[in-house]
Parts: C-alpha cells; structure tokens; sequence
C-alpha cells in the first residue's frame, strides 16, 4: 500500500479520515468480486433479497407520498401501487426474518463482528416501528382500529403524549420521511460491516488471531 | 355509509388449537418461511463442487 | 487490523476463492423480486375495508351511539376517564407497583369529553335554534349532583331502548333535558356534521383524529366490526389484517403475551408486555455476549448443513 503521509498536511482530518477508509475498507472488500468458497449455500441470498424487496418498498413508497395519502382510495393505478407497496413489505419481512435464522445458525457474530448483529437487530426493530407507522398511514378501517387499539401500549409507557398513534398527520410524516432514513441508514451501516470484515468462517475453523482475509484473485 | 365487505374483505378463516388462533393465510405465509429455509438448507448452490472449477489455492 | 494485509500474509492464509459477482446478484434479486410483487399486486391487490366513520357509527347503531353520548357527557366513558395523556383520570392509568411511566408522563393531549364532543357540537348547531340553547342552558345550570343523576337514570333506561326511523326511544322518565340533547347529537352525528365538527374544532386544516376516534372508541360499534375480523387483542389481533389478506406475522411473539395470563388479566397488562418484549429484544441484540444463547448454533448443528462442502473439503486436505 502506498504511503501519502508525506503528502499530507500534517493535522489533517480529512487526510486522517481519508487513510482510516483506505485502511478499513478498501475497494477490494467493498466491492470485492471473489468470496471465500464457503459462501456457496442458498442461505446467503437472504440478506440480498431482503435488500431488494426493500429497494421495492421504498420506491413503490415514493410513488404513494408523490399522490397523496387518498390517492390509492380513489384511483385503480394508486390502489396498484399501495398493493406494490404492501406485498413489498410481506417480502421485506420474510426474507429478514429467514436472514435472521440463517445468521444466528450460523453464529455470524463471531471473530469480532457482534456489531454486525447488533446493528442487524435495530434494524428489525426500527422496520417494526416503521412498518407500524405505515399501517397507520392507510387512512382506513384497520388503520383506524390499530390506532385504537394500540394506543393503550403506548400510552402505558408514558410515550402516548409524544407518539400520538391518533395522530395521522404525525404517523405519516414519521412514515414517509424519519423512518425510511433511519432504515436506510442502518441498512448501509449494516452491508459496511459486513464488507469490512468479510464472510464469517464456518463453526469450528475461527482463526486465532483473526486475520481478515484477501479476496483479490492470485 | 357502512363498511362494504367485498369477497377478498370477507374476514378469513381461522385455526383455532387451543389457546392458538391464526390465520390461514398468515399460517401460509409461515409455512412458506419453513419451506425455504429448509429447501435453501439442502438444495445445492450454483457454480460450486465441480472438480472443473477448482482454483488453485492461493 | 482489518483491511491491512501484505501480499505474503494473503499468501499464506490457505482460503480458496470463488468468483462471485455481487452486483449481479443484487440486479437479480431486483428482478426476481419485482416479479414476485407485481404478480402478488395483480393477482391479490391489497386491503382497504372503509373507514367507521361517526356518521355510519350513529346510523347503525344509534343506541350504541347515544348510550355512549350520554357517557361522555356524565364524563363516565372510558376515555373521559382514562388518564394520562388525555385527562386527570385514572381510570385507564397502568403501574407496576410504584412503577407508571404513565402517570410520569403527564397529560400532553388535553381531550374534555363532556364539552369536546357534546356540549361544544350542540352549541354550534344551537347557534340559530332556541329550544336547543335552552336545553343546554337547562342542563349546564343544573347541579353536578342532579346531572348525574339524569345520567344514570337514562344509561338504564338504553338498555330496554327501542329504535324507529332512526331515532331512539325509551321508557319515560326523569332524565331532564339528557334525551333531548342527545337526540340532537344523533341528529348532528347522522347527517354527517359532527365528523367535521369534532375534526375541525378549532382550526381549517386538521391531520390529528385523536377526538373522533375516541369517541367512537368509546362505543361498542367498532369493536364489533373488528372483532369480525379478528382485530382485538385477545384473538391475536395485532398479526391480523382484514380480508384474506396476510397479516403482521413477525408481531406473533409481541401478540402472543395477550393470550395468556397474567397479562391478559391484571390492569397494567400493556406496560407488563412492553417490558417483556423489551427485555426479550435486549437479549436478541445482546446474543453474541450470552453464553449459551450464543451457543446454541453450534449444539444444534443447521451449521454443518450450510457448510457441508467446506466440512467435506477441509476434512479430506491436510495443511
């Protein structure tokens, strides 16, 4: 690897900060085109098409809020989309979960990668709290009753006054614009960790230290 | 103006196993889970194991 | 330190590698997912059963409806007494002991059943009808004592109450101007007015329904229509959705709690499940730190299916 220090201002924090991104995650691990033989099982696409069907809820989402929320009441083309929307996040949801059964059998945390997990496990409770917000989004009949009915939990917790689930207009922009944020952002958090420390190797085979591995081609 | 229960609005039917009561739709949707996590388990990947295809250790 | 390696120390790490296109991975999972959705949104839609709304709540059932309004007025339904963050209540108010996040909190979203969803609808539509202020004047000069005893009085009468022409009926009484106003609530709920009403109280544009919706939480209309469609919490309500539709199947363990006792017995049930699935979301997160939680993938071994080739391969080499 090349040395820039001479180059740099010295003091610098972008200097510093750029040679911490080539150090932790350098193109080859960000974008690397080989993998370690082990990932050669159908268990490992779940993370991806929990990506993809997510890509699909947020711009099937897009197309909603461009519209309105009673757009998809009174158009055939918006009830489409809210269908998108909605079978998108049945997806969203069973691949995650498959992903989390994957992962956990096979103790992806291990050789330092606990953050990976645990940053996993946030993302599932915050696509909870987003998906939450989206049921009460619809403007109908089951939106009216979850609020309803939901507003007992929150209210026990102390939350009712702040995250007020009868609140339309506050759910909705919870919905369209913090949520998918934070989602995204965790989403990108997570696949960084992922890429800066590589494919767990199989149960067993840890090495001791843990050295990370090079996926370039010899 | 009431609530307009068309054929895909009619509530669905139900198990009810003791104290458990879903959906069958819902139990579908679970049981379609299981299937692909044990079919994903046993069903060979891709582009692996032929003698052809094996690099050279590096 | 990760991402740092020379060029002998890759050499010696011994792992074979495979091609493996990324990005053209993603693209089909796109693609095979679009596919997917597209065909669950042609074929199956999405649901959409329309909104309760006060006006078909009070058509309906204008028993339910003027039972509950008369509740409201007394201040004796369940949201006029429930707590915080509505009112000063504490008919709904959960704790744990000392423990009431509840209470803790405060009331932040000050809801007046009596005069919110009643006396304040009625003056309105009193505005150019005489006989209707009186009544109301009639009704806010009268002792709380008296008030409540009309109330009661007309709360038992309901329950033999008879229904024509969309109007309400009991047998006569002493109730005091109770039936007449709430008549007039019927009035106003049927033609469609006290939607708007209680919506846009004091301002044009509105986005919050936390009074309408109370209201008709108040009455037992709604929760007839969801307990139809397995909506309330003791049928497992929060996995459900209306239809045939799939409904929240990752919420099963959160709805599971409601089914079983203590929780679907004691009064702070909701505060008790919280803190259950909090505590249970703590331990998932915390999984690589728990021994034996931790342990688990390698007693039962799903792991040796998925690496199976690996196992294979690196029993029959020698290093």
């Amino acid at each position: 690897m090349k040395d820039h220090a001479g180059d740099e201002s010295a003091g610098s924090w972008t200097a510093a900060t750029r040679r911490q991104l080539e150090r932790r995650l350098p193109w080859e691990n960000l974008l690397p085109d080989r993998q370690p033989f082990w990932v050669g099982s159908w268990v490992y696409v779940f993370g991806v098409i929990t990506i993809a069907a997510l890509v699909w809820v947020v711009l099937s989402g897009v197309v909603l809020a461009a519209f309105g929320p009673q757009w998809w009441h009174l158009s055939s083309v918006g009830r489409f989309f809210n269908s998108l929307h909605f079978w998108s996040v049945q997806l969203f949801f069973v691949f995650m979960v498959l992903h989390l059964w994957g992962q956990y059998f096979m103790a992806s945390w291990r050789e330092g990668r606990a953050p990976t997990w645990m940053i996993g496990v946030v993302t599932f409770a915050v696509s909870i709290v987003a998906a939450f917000t989206g049921y009460l989004s619809q403007q109908n009949f089951a939106a009216q009753y979850i609020a309803i009915n939901a507003k007992d939990a929150v209210n026990s917790t102390g939350a009712g006054g702040f995250f007020n689930v009868l609140n339309f207009g506050q759910m909705y922009g919870l919905h369209v614009m913090l949520l998918p944020i934070a989602v995204t952002l965790l989403v990108v958090l997570h696949i960084v960790q992922v890429r800066m420390k590589g494919v767990v190797r199989p149960i067993g085979h840890e090495v001791k230290p843990a050295v990370p591995l090079d996926l370039r081609k010899k | 103006m009431g609530i307009n229960v068309s054929v895909v609005d009619q509530p669905a039917g139900y198990l009810h196993w003791g104290f458990i009561l879903i959906s069958w739709p819902n139990l579908l949707v679970i049981g379609i889970m299981v299937v692909f996590f044990a079919l994903a388990l046993i069903l060979p990947f891709p582009g692996h194991g032929s003698s052809a295809e094996k690099e050279k250790k590096a | 330190m990760i991402g740092e390696l020379s060029a002998g120390q890759a050499s010696q790490q011994g792992v074979r590698t495979i091609p493996y296109d990324l990005l053209k991975e993603i693209a089909i999972a796109m693609a095979v997912s679009l596919i997917v959705i597209l065909g669950l949104a042609l074929f199956l839609s999405s649901p959409d059963l329309p909104s309760v709304t006060i006006q078909s709540w009070a058509k309906a059932d204008p028993v339910d409806f003027t039972t509950t309004a008369n509740d409201e007025l007394a201040g004796a339904s369940v949201t006029a007494s429930y707590g915080p963050p509505y009112n000063q209540g504490i008919g709904s108010v959960q704790s744990i002991g000392p423990i009431s996040p509840q209470s803790w909190a405060g009331v932040h979203l000050n809801v007046d059943q009596p005069n919110d969803f009643v006396i304040n609808p009625l003056k309105q539509a009193a505005s150019n009808d005489t006989q209707l202020a009186g009544q109301i004047s009639t009704y806010q000069a009268a002792s709380a004592d008296q008030q409540t005893k009309w109330h009661d009085a007309y709360a038992k009468a309901l329950m033999d109450a008879k229904v024509a022409d969309g109007k309400v009926t009991v047998a006569d009484g002493d109730y005091g101007p109770v039936p007449a106003l709430l008549a007039r609530l019927v009035q106003l709920g049927q033609t469609g007015a006290l939607d708007g009403l209680l919506l846009s109280s004091n301002h044009f544009y509105q986005t919050d329904y936390t009074k309408p919706l109370l209201f008709i939480n108040d009455g037992g209309y709604i929760g007839g229509l969801a307990h139809d469609q397995h909506l309330t919490g003791n049928q497992w309500g929060m996995m459900n959705e209306t239809g045939l539709y799939p409904g929240q199947t990752w919420l099963w363990l959160y709805t599971l709690w409601y089914q079983l006792p203590p929780f679907n017995q004691v009064s702070y049930g909701d505060l008790l499940v919280v803190l259950v699935m909090g505590l249970l979301t703590a331990l998932l997160l915390l999984v690589p730190l728990i021994p034996g939680l931790r342990d688990i993938p390698r007693w039962i071994p799903i792991y040796r299916l998925i690496w199976r080739r690996y196992y294979t391969e690196s029993e029959a080499t020698t290093r």
